[in-house]
């Protein structure tokens, strides 16, 4: 049986219904917009809403069940975003949620005919959680247009588990699903590469994230979060505080100006 | 000294080096040339000059199919369901019912419901699977595409093409999709602005009137063609206006510049025709049809109290339809037009209805299936001309969005301010059009 339940989501600054009790394992789906993630998310959890093919549908976060082996999965539809920065409110909600709500696995699903511009999305996501698993969709359409796509290197590079698969005809999905289940299980620990940056920004993190690192633990990446201060971001700071408690920043702040 | 932004300048750029990297690394292309098919069938309709014909083209198609295709399987419906007052009213008088409880369920209640039901249910039947499966194809983000440009220039965002799409299905879920806009002064624009698009509720308003009094005057053959085309000349009224409030809220109370977005045309797929068509009629057609029969039902009821309860020789519903008279009567309409607009607040759907049992002395709906009984009811004992159904799809279309809509817009916009600047902007604008309309009509003596 499953079991789904839709959370209405409205304006910015709404609250993303993260709840940290819940004992069932949590897959978050986040990707671009049109790379057939609420197509995977229809076909795994069998909530057969009808979504359009344009931008920006998903405005609502929807959730189900799905059972991967012999376990239960609750499946996290999060809105379809370019970047995880946090420029708008879906943005907001889908970083929030796969860092703060603490998913068992993030699966991003990434459009295999444009797998450059998905590709930043997912090395963004591999900075905040290293439970990660990438599902390369439309591989199907993509063979039509002549791409081949290097999944064994794709997985070498970036670390993490990756599996091709054309959501619409079901084709891949249960190789992805073994991966995803063993990214839970921790049979596959994923590794995620890490994006380097200037000396000067890495020294400034380097100073930073053990002061973040003290107060928040090893829960949430602290690497990610001195990155986002160094960017000046609020909505960060604004998301420690609603998610973490109160957490001491004016000497992260001092230590960023000192820095930077 | 690094500040903010060259910090996050380049946290991005390397972030899109290293991804175009790897990417590089792990995909291979084949030589062959092959035809991109998406860019062909984009040029053509995206393109300046085949852009806007090919969408009015479909809209127009999507009217005629539907209303050419409801026709027959309308008039079965009320056959059926009216057939089954008979014997509703038969039990009702086996078991010996009062008179006021058979009026008040059956003529009120059920009447109301059926009348809804056979109306609504095939050109929803119709027009929700065809106009999913241009959703499904991919063709709403070319629509937008087109449009962009001329949202920008009345100040708005390019986006509200989308959500209007999605108003010719249902105001309320429209106001619910602006949530894709992402600037606050544009959503609020789209969302102030969706009621222009009729909905689903309405076109059985203006496909019938239409029908009657625009496809009725041409001969046989080219009556759907005229309907249609009817139909659609008022969906354009409804584009016009809505570009022309747009523009004058962002001179006014919404100052501001259109905020630049991408918007992304996906790749055309194949769509998914059996799922489409079964989604579409589960979780629109019976969704929407279940309102408007909830709706429907109690508004059915208050019409028949209203018309049987008596205070001295006359109806309430007369008596009130008798003080809107002189009103109605200067926006070319008549009192017991606005009656039922103010009796159908809560579904446009039931509007016509509502008039059709005020306009019976019985004070209830009889059955009607056939247009040409409403015709000489509307115009042989009702002084009805081509400028009253004119004026009564004009203020259709442009008036208060119903009440369904008005509680989403509050709930959207959290401000109970904008939820009544949302009813009385439009109803404002449907007096203000229809009383010039009228004016001018019988200055030039054309009725």
């Amino acid at each position: 049986m499953n079991v789904t339940k839709k959370d209405t989501l409205s304006g910015p600054g709404l609250t993303t219904g993260i709840n940290l009790q819940e004992a069932i394992p949590v897959v978050a789906l986040a990707g671009n917009p049109n790379t057939g993630k609420t197509t995977l998310f229809n076909r795994l959890t069998g909530m057969r809403q009808h979504t359009g093919n344009w931008t920006g549908k998903t405005v609502t976060r929807a959730e189900g069940d799905t059972q991967i082996g012999s376990r239960i999965y609750r499946v996290v539809d999060l809105p379809g975003t370019y970047t995880l920065s946090a420029a708008t409110a879906e943005e907001r909600i889908a970083r929030e949620f796969i860092c703060f709500g603490q998913p068992d696995v993030t699966l991003v699903v990434a459009d295999a005919t444009a797998l450059e511009r998905n590709l930043s999305l997912v090395l963004q996501a591999m900075e905040i959680t290293p439970r990660i698993v990438l599902c390369v969709n439309l591989i199907d359409e993509a063979h039509r247009k002549g791409i081949a796509v290097d999944i064994a290197k794709l997985e070498a590079r970036l670390g993490i588990p990756v599996a091709a698969t054309s959501a619409r005809s079901g084709a891949g999905v249960p190789e992805l699903l073994a991966k995803v289940e063993a990214a839970y299980t921790g049979a596959i620990k994923p590794a995620p590469m890490q994006v380097r940056y200037s000396p000067n920004i890495e020294h400034a993190v380097a100073e930073i994230e053990p002061l973040i690192a003290a107060q928040i633990g090893q829960r949430y990446s602290s690497r990610w979060i001195a990155l986002k201060l160094l960017e000046g971001d609020e909505s960060i700071t604004e998301a420690l505080h609603a998610y973490v408690g109160p957490v001491n920043l004016p000497p992260l702040v001092r230590a960023r100006e000192a820095m930077v | 000294m690094i500040p903010a932004e060259s910090v996050r300048d380049e946290t991005m750029t390397q972030i899109y080096t290293t991804a175009a990297a790897i990417a590089d690394e792990v995909i291979t292309r084949k030589q062959r040339p092959i035809i991109d098919w998406d860019e062909r069938i984009d040029q053509i309709v995206t393109s300046r000059i085949w852009g806007f014909p090919i969408m009015l083209g479909l809209l127009g198609l999507v009217f005629w199919l539907t209303i050419a295709g409801a026709n027959v399987p309308s008039a079965m419906l009320a056959d059926l369901l009216f057939a089954l007052q008979e014997y509703l009213t038969a039990a009702f008088q086996w078991i010996g019912a009062p008179d006021w409880l058979h009026g008040l369920l059956v003529l009120g209640i059920y009447r109301g419901a059926a009348w809804v039901v056979s109306v609504m249910l095939p050109p929803m039947a119709i027009f929700f699977p065809i106009f999913t499966l241009l959703e499904d194809l991919g063709y709403l983000p070319r629509v937008a595409f087109n449009l962009d440009s001329i949202f920008r220039r009345a100040g708005a965002h390019g986006k509200q093409a989308l959500t209007m799409g999605m108003g010719l299905g249902c105001n309320a879920a429209a106001i619910v999709s602006t949530r894709i806009i992402e600037s606050p002064r544009e959503r609020l624009i789209a969302i102030l602005t969706n009621s222009f698009v009729p909905c689903n509720g309405r076109y059985p308003t203006l496909i019938t009137l239409a029908a009657i009094f625009m496809g009725g005057g041409v001969a046989a053959a080219y009556s759907s063609l005229v309907t249609s085309a009817t139909v659609v000349g008022i969906v354009l009224v409804g584009f016009v206006t809505t570009l022309t409030v747009s523009w004058a809220l962002s001179k006014t109370l919404l100052r501001g510049v259109p905020s630049h977005f991408t918007l992304e045309l996906p790749p055309y797929r194949k769509p998914q025709v059996g799922r489409v068509i079964v989604r579409s009629l589960y979780d629109r057609t019976v969704v929407v049809l279940g309102r408007a029969v909830k709706t429907a039902a109690p508004a059915g009821a208050i019409t028949w109290l209203l018309a049987n309860l008596n205070v001295g020789d006359a109806s309430l519903l007369a008596h009130t339809a008798d003080f809107l008279d002189p009103f109605g009567a200067a926006l070319g309409l008549d009192g017991m037009i606005l009656m039922a607009f103010l009796l159908g607040l809560p579904a446009n759907e039931i509007v016509l209805p509502i008039l059709i049992m005020g306009y019976l002395s019985t004070g209830s709906m009889t059955e009607l299936d056939s247009l040409d009984a409403l015709k000489s009811l509307l115009v042989e004992q009702h002084g009805w001309t081509w400028l009253t159904a004119l004026n009564l799809m004009l203020f259709s279309l442009l008036h208060y969005p119903c009440g369904t809509t008005l509680i989403t817009i509050y709930k959207e916009t959290k401000s109970l301010k904008w939820a009544v600047f949302s009813a009385v902007m439009p109803l404002a604008i449907a007096i203000g059009v229809t009383f010039v309309v009228a004016q001018i009509v019988r200055l030039l003596g054309l009725v």
